[in-house]
């Protein structure tokens, strides 16, 4: 594998193809390169100056594979929220590139990327702030396929959207009335038929289902998962609930404080999770046997999220880490590297012979002469 | 016996002996427009303000019907002997002018004259403001910077004295009166669409729609404006009160409507002279503008209060 301890110092990840993807950027639909998103903290009535930036998103390099469902998952605050806009350039990344089918998208201006909106769409966290309540189910729906000119009549604009309402399992006759009368997860179909509309090849969701009731919730997932595979969407799914991102996605990758820390196939991750903090997200999960779930012991991390204006030096993990190195960890960023095959993770204690164990109210590594052993392999 | 639920038809009440009364209203769904409605009809004050300006237009459109004489024919009768105007009699009902025209059916016309301005200015200085509050408002930046600052200068000028000196340069006239007032009166509704527009220009679904694809012109008219179709109304309204007003200080001066068009404000103009002998020269007019700016200042804060009812005040 590349080499692990390749000590880049600032940015790391960016070295050739080696960019968290399946096979050096082929399979990839949408790549993002390096990608910030600062947010500029400004002082002063008549001369505004900036004094500092809120680091969003802090150089992240992924790529989403064409048909998979990448998860992105994180706490609130995180920048997974951020980083999906800035995808779709609805915020202006401050650096960094954002590719789709190898084009950047930050080349493209006013009609140009008007019509390039039409190959990704997103699915938005609120169902009720995403839609216009002003317009009627027709109007949301039908405005993409008038926008883009997509039927040459009123009456086959108003067929499509009928059935673009079938297909996301509601009513076609409701198509009059307005979002007040619908209910939330309806809602959300409304939003999942206004993303299809213009027949996208990529859909970022933002947290589709954290609004809707749980009852609701696996309705609108599987709704997605069947739409995926009809149409051969490629989604970047974001959310901060582990469960229902392990159901869902393909590959799934974990941020912290406006970094990527780890990434791996589903199986790899959720099995064996090599970064500290994924190992800490991880035993926060509850488990759904109430047995095994009396058992479980959740490894609790001390301290707050640092401020994303003020992220720390070196690793931005290492200040809640329970096994930072002092010296290491809060000096050098640990670059994004494949640790195992299809496994990357940026931490600086992560070798081809072990990594960190987390254990919930005991630090389980062993200090060896060769180096840093994990606990019981 | 079939489950009412299972077969999702429901539960007939009088069958389980309901103490419901079957016969009790329903309570139908209400739409927005009607919930307003129903809230403006609650407030005593603006009802009467609104009948008050239904009335009015229902004047100055009939006036050719309503008013007993032609407002420009001047009557012999009009005068007594000494050639001062006569107080009211059967014949003149509020009296006549300095020259000896029927007092009542100038007012009539005069009312006409003050809504076709007040309404037209106002309606200028609307889409002026819709206009720059809009894109003050959505396109940030030195745009908005240079549009907010020209407000606020033009929010401290004496825009009274602006207008006399604009229309003192130009010919006097009833079409340059409302392009001046326009001009100089756009100020409070940018103020107040910027305002709206920032706050809605955040909400999701402006983000959808510019996903969508949407241009930056289709998102403002399309989308935002429908939105500010509250505060628009509001401020007409109250905008109506201050142009009609407006129009009435500059006529009064003399640099408004010119004579022998009858305007209330050229009518008190007219009639100063004679206050202490025949007070129903300036009387009349006089309660004629003040009736007319206190009515649509009563239905615009009353239509304020019923569209959104959680207003602190009151």
């Amino acid at each position: 594998m590349s080499a692990v301890f390749e000590d880049s110092g600032g940015e790391g990840g960016a070295n050739g193809g080696n960019h968290a993807s399946g096979a050096s950027g082929n399979g990839a639909l949408v790549g993002v390169r390096d990608l910030k998103v600062y947010f500029p903290i400004t002082s002063g009535i008549v001369f505004r100056h900036q004094i500092g930036a809120v680091r969003a998103v802090d150089g992240i390099s992924l790529d989403v594979l064409r048909g998979e469902t990448l998860g992105l998952v994180g706490e609130s605050g995180c920048g997974k929220s951020t980083t999906g806009r800035a995808i779709l350039q609805l915020i202006k990344p401050t650096e960094g590139h954002v590719l789709y089918e190898g084009a950047d998208l930050a080349r493209l201006r006013g009609r140009k990327l008007r019509a390039q909106r039409r190959s990704m769409q997103m699915i938005f966290q609120d169902p009720y702030a995403s839609l216009n309540s002003r317009m009627t189910l027709a109007d949301i729906v039908g405005e993409p396929l008038l926008v883009h000119h997509m039927q040459p009549s009123r009456k086959l604009r108003q067929q499509r959207v009928r059935e673009l309402l079938e297909l996301v399992g509601l009513n076609p006759n409701t198509l009059n009335r307005y979002p007040h009368e619908f209910s939330g997860g309806q809602r959300q179909r409304i939003g999942i038929a206004r993303a299809l509309a213009v027949e996208p090849n990529f859909i970022v969701c933002d947290e589709p289902i954290s609004a809707l009731d749980v009852s609701i919730r696996a309705q609108i997932i599987n709704l997605l998962k069947d739409l995926q595979s009809k149409f051969s969407l490629t989604y970047l799914f974001i959310a901060h609930d582990l469960s229902v991102v392990r159901h869902i996605s393909d590959r799934v990758a974990v941020m912290y404080l406006g970094r990527i820390v780890e990434l791996a196939a589903n199986d790899l991750l959720y099995g064996e999770p090599m970064h500290p903090y994924t190992q800490a997200l991880l035993s926060a999960v509850p488990i759904p046997d109430p047995e095994a779930e009396e058992h479980r012991r959740a490894v609790v991390l001390t301290g707050d999220v640092p401020s994303p204006a003020d992220p720390p030096k070196g690793c931005h993990f290492h200040t809640r880490c329970p096994v930072a190195l002092e010296g290491r960890c809060d000096v050098d960023d640990p670059a994004l590297l494949e640790v195992r095959p299809g496994h990357w993770a940026a931490c600086h204690l992560i070798t081809a012979d072990g990594y960190p164990h987390i254990k919930a109210g005991e630090d389980s590594l062993v200090e060896t002469a060769a180096g840093i052993k994990g606990g019981d392999e | 016996m079939r489950d009412p639920v299972a077969t999702g038809e429901g539960v007939n009440l009088q069958d389980i002996g309901a103490a419901w009364d079957a016969d009790s209203p329903l309570i139908e769904h209400r739409s927005a427009w009607q919930e307003v409605w129903l809230r403006f009809r609650k407030d005593k004050f603006a009802l009467a303000g609104l009948v008050t300006v239904v009335l009015l237009v229902i004047v100055a459109v009939f006036a050719k019907w309503i008013a007993p004489h032609s407002p420009l024919t001047q009557y012999d009768s009009g005068l007594t002997m000494d050639g001062m105007p006569v107080g009211s009699s059967r014949h003149f009902l509020l009296g006549t002018d300095t020259l000896g025209r029927d007092l009542l059916s100038r007012i009539i016309y005069g009312a006409r004259v003050s809504l076709v301005i007040g309404i037209c200015a106002n309606g200028f200085a609307l889409v002026l403001g819709v206009i720059f509050g809009l894109m003050a408002g959505y396109f940030r930046g030195w745009v908005e910077t240079l549009i907010m600052r020209a407000t606020d200068v033009m929010m401290a000028f004496p825009i009274y004295l602006f207008a006399m000196a604009l229309i003192s340069v130009l010919k006097p006239g009833l079409w340059i009166l409302v392009v001046v007032i326009g001009i100089v009166y756009w100020t409070p509704m940018t103020r107040v669409i910027h305002g709206e527009v920032l706050s809605i220009r955040e909400k999701e679904f402006v983000d959808a729609a510019r996903l969508t694809g949407c241009t930056n012109r289709r998102i403002l008219f399309r989308h935002i404006l429908p939105h500010l179709v509250a505060p628009i109304i509001v401020y007409t309204s109250l905008g109506i009160a201050t142009t009609v007003l407006f129009e009435a200080v500059l006529s009064y001066i003399g640099l408004g409507v010119q004579p022998p068009t009858p305007s209330w404000g050229q009518m008190i103009s007219d009639g100063q002279n004679y206050y202490l002998s025949a007070p129903h020269l300036v009387i009349y007019p006089g309660l004629a503008i003040t009736m007319t700016v206190l009515a649509f200042n009563l239905v615009g804060d009353g239509l304020r209060d019923a569209f959104d009812p959680q207003q602190r005040r009151r």
